[in-house]
């Protein structure tokens, strides 16, 4: 009986592990953070960028209005390629798109928004990175609408492209 | 000059506090940073890592050691803006429990084949 059951348990060990093995083989090994959940917006102080004054996040953002947060930098290469979409969007009367110039030089990124064109309503400064990361970004292009009850409805993460601009609309509406 | 002395004394005291404090808030923070993974840079700790995230990481941290928050509070402000998995140590929980109680059980196996054969061979 119990060279019987010996085999048995091994095998459903064996079967135990190879399943466990299977499946973490088979999950991706780049880390995906969280994008769906709904979170507050942080409170913090920022730096105009026009005006270098500091602002209160509760006169950036106000109830009752649709933001979108966009983290970008001259550096950054994706930025210039979503570019053009951004300046689509703030056509959008219904929404307000906040910039917030990640880790960049002040007249580099005056000379990106003067060459492509300003689609933000207003720029922050974030020096640091210390702003990105209250918001939960890690790097940049990245992307945060904000509803009208200041909550975090979506991230995403990298360029925007036509699918997402059109994803972005829909939520908006 | 006795007056001057007290003064130099007072004066060399609190200097003194002041770096035991600075050299606790630093092993506090070298602490925390290196169970915080850099989700830039998979493989590496944030103490370890010189990307942009981990230097704003760094900064962060060393402002809420400053703001007296807890090593568990830092901890809690990273899982709610990154997840679970941005610290190297989880905390237990659904997603967790196989990890956490599994080394457990098999203990408790090996134990029990461990007493078993020993007390037959008695």
């Amino acid at each position: 009986m119990k060279n019987k059951i010996t085999p048995f348990i091994l095998l459903i060990f064996l079967s135990f592990c190879f399943i466990i093995f299977y499946k973490g083989l088979n999950n991706s090994n780049t880390y995906s953070p969280q994008t769906e959940d709904k979170k507050n917006i942080p409170i913090f102080k920022a730096k105009d960028f026009n005006s270098n004054i500091y602002i209160d996040s509760d006169k950036i953002f106000e109830k009752n209005s649709f933001y979108i947060l966009n983290i970008w930098a001259s550096w950054c290469v994706p930025c210039r390629k979503e570019h053009s979409l951004l300046m689509e969007l703030s056509k959008n009367q219904s929404i307000k798109l906040i910039g917030l110039n990640y880790r960049d030089n002040l007249e580099n990124a005056k000379k990106f928004i003067n060459e492509l064109g300003n689609p933000y309503s207003q720029i922050l400064i974030d020096n640091d990175g210390t702003l990105g990361i209250e918001f939960g970004a890690y790097g940049v292009p990245e992307t945060f609408i904000i509803d009208k009850d200041k909550k975090i409805i979506k991230k995403i993460i990298g360029p925007i492209n036509q699918e997402i601009l059109k994803e972005i609309k829909l939520l908006i509406k | 000059m006795k007056i001057f002395k007290i003064f130099l004394i007072i004066f060399l005291f609190l200097g003194f506090s002041q770096l035991k404090s600075d050299e606790k808030n630093d092993d506090l923070k070298n602490k925390i940073l290196k169970n915080i993974r850099c989700l830039i840079c998979q493989g590496q700790s944030i103490y370890d890592s010189e990307s942009d995230f981990a230097s704003s990481i760094k900064l962060i941290v060393e402002k809420k050691i400053n703001d007296e928050l807890s090593e568990e509070k830092i901890y809690e402000f990273l899982r709610e803006k990154y997840g679970d998995w941005i610290i190297y140590d989880p905390k237990l929980n659904k997603n967790t429990y196989i990890l956490w109680l599994l080394p457990l059980l098999l203990f408790l196996l090996g134990g029990a084949i461990m007493y078993k054969k020993i007390s037959i061979k008695k």
